[in-house]
């Protein structure tokens, strides 16, 4: 391309030229994305440094949440963002994979493409409507008659004791599992899709039906594609902030009943950081984002190495 | 070994590769089954709240909602004609902010840049759009709202800017990636500027694309609620002031969803009623574009 | 020669273009049947129709018969997949499953059938390898990624793969066409052995290589059958013009 332009250079020697300003600017905005980066990184962590000084790791380790007496721990918050995002992507990645492998597999062509839009637009739904649904409607479903059903045949465990006050830990996973599963499956869809037509043949060919063709073809060949897209669905689910917010109950305890109410490191930054009560509870909170952040970048890279390495197909994941 | 390749009996080993055919055909229908139950499974839900959203928006939304801002708590009545304008001033404001960010970023990519840098670029990106939302709050809040000492849509926008800049990065460059260079070339021998060809030729060509993503960024950021939480505020009352707090529609249907009251319930489903069509408005019209783009 | 796959006006439709006319043809047992034409003849549909692979293209229409030994293999309540345990196919491309090892891809389909004994599987394997004549190359290597072989070997453990499910016939799409002289080579000796014990009906576009391997040849143009018959005979006086301007060049 230097070769074309180089009949212009008598123009170009005499000052700036319209090619050097343009691709400084192109150069300047694709490098604010490593600036937005590092400045996220570096404002989180100034940021929470009076926690961090004063804490240390007593923050991770930490079960008391008090404002006045200015100690902060961050462990009930922690605990209550492992176990709801844990659970619910245990219970969305059959689901979410069962629905991709039907979509691609098995619906004739039409009814698959109507089923992945349908999930696609249910993706785009914002947290705060689900949130909205999750108050409304699930919490009082959940109270009245899930957790009284769940009580009477299922209450000799430990994870269904207690009252039933509708927002709880359930009520959280319940939310998240319906949140991460369209994600989940849109992606994985993508992923299948990118498996070769010849490797789908080879096993047909070889007299297998086609489930033996999925399990002997398809899922080992989209194994670290798939693996990327539930990782991505854990991010999203522990960084996912309104809907849980609204449901989960919000109270920093540790409980193993998941009928007892629960609190996330988002929900708490979400309720209580515009009315921050001192320097050092802002600084606390900000020191919960950082671990946040530190955890999904972690998170978040390691699904982009998976879904990447699955090659192009599955590029497409970076729009969800 | 060689004795054994000569003594096979085509008649035995042909029952033992048909025998187990019932069963495997049982196991194949059994995950089928399985799989279409998932799809069911994922599609109840989704669908339940899709009709109360409904159900719940139709029947408590009315003219009122629309040009009144919400009443006094408790009081019957109002709407969120204020959250609505307040989200179409900070959608404006961030895609001011983000779009030719992003633009401008995929040019970068996918005309300039060495792989290697791009390739580092690409993947910030892909890992800033699947930061919580609710850290671009909190890191917007200590950049605007600590230095100008209150918040303001200022803040709210920038926050939003930057969940719109990777979304808009990502789908420019693959749009402008599809671009063929022999398009570029044409119009580079013509003597046209590189920097005229990326703009009149190439950006151009993949106008349709790069509507797209910016409508699905749009759509995406439209529904946010978390970063807004505390840099924009939102507001009870009329404000286009920059420096000021300002409403949002999602603000709002959370701060009422959560209150005690039945009517702010009500009005909390109307608002939810009109983002999700406001959404599946965008995003339809995104795939329209996004169809006819690659037909062209 | 008695036949083994006999077609009788074979059809193949896909959406609106019909692509195979009313094909009948007899392949003898135990000997090569080549399929020749110029590209896009209907000669690969052909192939793919006798192991009803079609069932998997949306859209795609198979009428007419076609007969294993005395079978309709599209008649009613016969099984897609046991007609594919006794018809298997080798793609133009090698295609061996990229995240299993060597071993695992030759024994994969005939682990369909059930729990299998390891001394069983490890015969299967040996035998298999070495009638490919792939056994030498890996037998050090078994448990390395297929992926890790030539394309020819990748080829050739494909085909152990097919023969692992001990099928009776086995359709070869173009096998050759993406591998090196040498390798290529090696495909062809194969094929000359493997006849003993398959028939074997191959798609080619190399016209050399249908002379060299097959008894039998079929020339298609345009969707129809022009001529079968054996194969010096019709490489060196064909019967109809369309065959003799196609061998000697004249168009394709």
């Amino acid at each position: 391309m230097s070769d074309v332009t180089a009949s212009h250079r008598w123009k170009i020697e005499k000052g700036l030229s319209g090619d050097f300003i343009f691709k400084a600017m192109t150069v300047l905005f694709a490098f604010s994305i490593l600036v937005i980066l590092m400045l996220m990184l570096y404002e989180m962590v100034s940021q929470s440094l009076p926690s961090i000084r004063k804490f240390g790791s007593h923050f991770i380790t930490g079960m008391d949440w008090d404002a006045v007496q200015g100690d902060f721990g961050a462990l009930p918050f922690i605990y209550g963002s492992v176990v709801s995002s844990v659970l619910a992507l245990l219970i969305a990645t059959p689901l979410a994979v069962g629905t991709a492998l039907f979509i691609t597999e098995i619906a004739p062509r039409r009814l698959g493409g109507f089923a992945a839009s349908l999930v696609e637009l249910l993706a785009a739904i914002p947290s705060v409507i689900y949130g909205l649904w999750g108050i409304l409607i699930m919490t009082p479903w959940l109270q009245q008659s899930a957790q009284p059903f769940l009580q009477k045949y299922l209450g000799f465990l430990p994870f269904f004791d207690g009252p039933a006050y509708g927002v709880s830990m359930l009520a959280g996973v319940l939310i998240l599992v319906i949140m991460v599963v369209p994600i989940i499956t849109s992606i994985t869809k993508e992923v299948l899709t990118a498996v070769p037509r010849s490797q789908r043949e080879a096993a047909i060919a070889l007299g297998a039906t086609r489930w033996e063709m999925t399990r002997m073809a398809v899922l080992p060949y989209g194994k670290s594609g798939i693996l990327g897209a539930i990782i991505l669905g854990l991010g999203r689910a522990v960084g996912e902030t309104m809907a849980v917010t609204m449901v989960i109950g919000n109270n920093p305890q540790i409980s193993l009943s998941l009928f007892s109410p629960a609190y996330t490191m988002p929900s708490v930054i979400a309720n209580e950081f515009a009315e921050a009560s001192s320097p050092l509870h802002s600084a606390a909170l900000m020191h919960i984002g950082l671990l946040l952040l530190v955890i999904t970048l972690i998170i978040n890279a390691l699904a982009r190495l998976l879904l990447w390495s699955m090659s192009r197909g599955a590029a497409r994941g970076a729009k969800l | 070994m060689s004795s054994m390749t000569s003594t096979s009996q085509p008649a035995v080993e042909q029952t033992n590769n048909m025998r187990s055919l019932p069963l495997r055909h049982a196991k194949n229908s059994l995950m089928t089954i399985l799989m279409g139950g998932a799809l069911l499974a994922v599609l109840f839900p989704l669908g339940l709240i899709f009709v109360h959203i409904v159900k719940m928006g139709i029947s408590s939304i009315s003219l009122d909602f629309f040009i009144h801002i919400p009443q006094p708590t408790g009081e019957a009545g109002g709407g969120m004609a204020n959250g609505m304008f307040g989200s179409l001033v900070l959608i404006g404001m961030a895609s001011l902010m983000g779009i030719p960010v992003g633009i401008f970023g995929a040019i970068y990519l996918s005309e300039y840049g060495g792989s290697r840098i791009s390739t580092v670029i690409r993947f910030c990106a892909d890992v800033l759009s699947g930061i919580p939302s609710i850290i671009t709050g909190m890191v917007a809040y200590s950049m605007l709202v600590v230095p100008m000492k209150g918040f303001s849509a200022l803040a709210g926008a920038f926050a939003l800017a930057l969940i719109m800049i990777p979304i808009v990065l990502r789908t420019t460059e693959e749009q402008l990636k599809m671009v063929p260079t022999s398009l570029r070339e044409a119009s580079l021998a013509l003597g046209v500027p590189l920097w005229r060809t990326t703009l009149k030729v190439t950006l151009r060509s993949a106008l349709t694309g790069v509507l797209t993503g910016i409508l699905l960024a749009i759509a995406r950021v439209a529904g946010e609620t978390a970063p807004l939480l505390f840099t924009a505020l939102g507001n009870q009352f009329w404000s286009s002031s920059l420096t000021q707090p300002i409403a949002a529609l999602p603000l709002q249907i959370f701060n009422f969803a959560i209150s005690p009251y039945e009517d702010w319930h009500r009005l909390a489903w109307a608002g939810a009623l009109v983002l999700v069509v406001t959404m599946f408005a965008l995003s339809l019209t995104a795939r329209y574009f996004g169809r006819t783009g690659h037909k062209n | 020669m008695n036949s083994k796959v006999k077609l009788d006006d074979l059809n193949v439709h896909f959406g609106g273009t019909h692509a195979v006319k009313g094909v009948d043809i007899d392949f003898p047992a135990n000997s090569v049947t080549a399929i020749i034409g110029p590209s896009g003849c209907g000669k690969s549909t052909v192939l793919r129709a006798i192991n009803r692979m079609h069932d998997m293209t949306p859209g795609a229409q198979v009428s007419g018969r076609i007969l294993l030994d005395d079978t309709d293999i599209y008649g009613r309540g016969i099984d897609p997949v046991a007609i594919r345990r006794k018809i298997g196919m080798v793609f133009q491309k090698p295609n061996p499953f990229p995240a299993m090892s060597i071993y695992d891809n030759v024994i994969a389909g005939y682990k369909l059938n059930g729990r299998t004994r390891r001394d069983e599987a490890d015969e299967i394997v040996e035998s298999s390898l070495q009638r490919v004549a792939l056994w030498d190359e890996v037998k050090d290597r078994l448990k390395s990624n297929a992926m890790e072989l030539s394309g020819g070997q990748q080829q050739r453990l494909c085909i152990a793969r097919t023969i692992a499910v001990r099928p009776e016939v086995i359709l070869m799409d173009e096998p050759a066409s993406a591998l090196d002289p040498l390798s290529t080579l090696k495909i062809e000796e194969l094929i000359e052995e493997l006849k003993e014990r398959y028939t074997i009906i191959i798609v080619t576009h190399n016209m050399q290589q249908a002379a060299r391997v097959s008894d039998v040849t079929a020339f298609f143009y345009l969707g129809e059958l022009i001529e079968c018959g054996v194969t010096k005979k019709l490489f060196t006086t064909p019967d109809k013009k369309q065959t003799e301007d196609y061998i000697t060049g004249r168009f394709g």
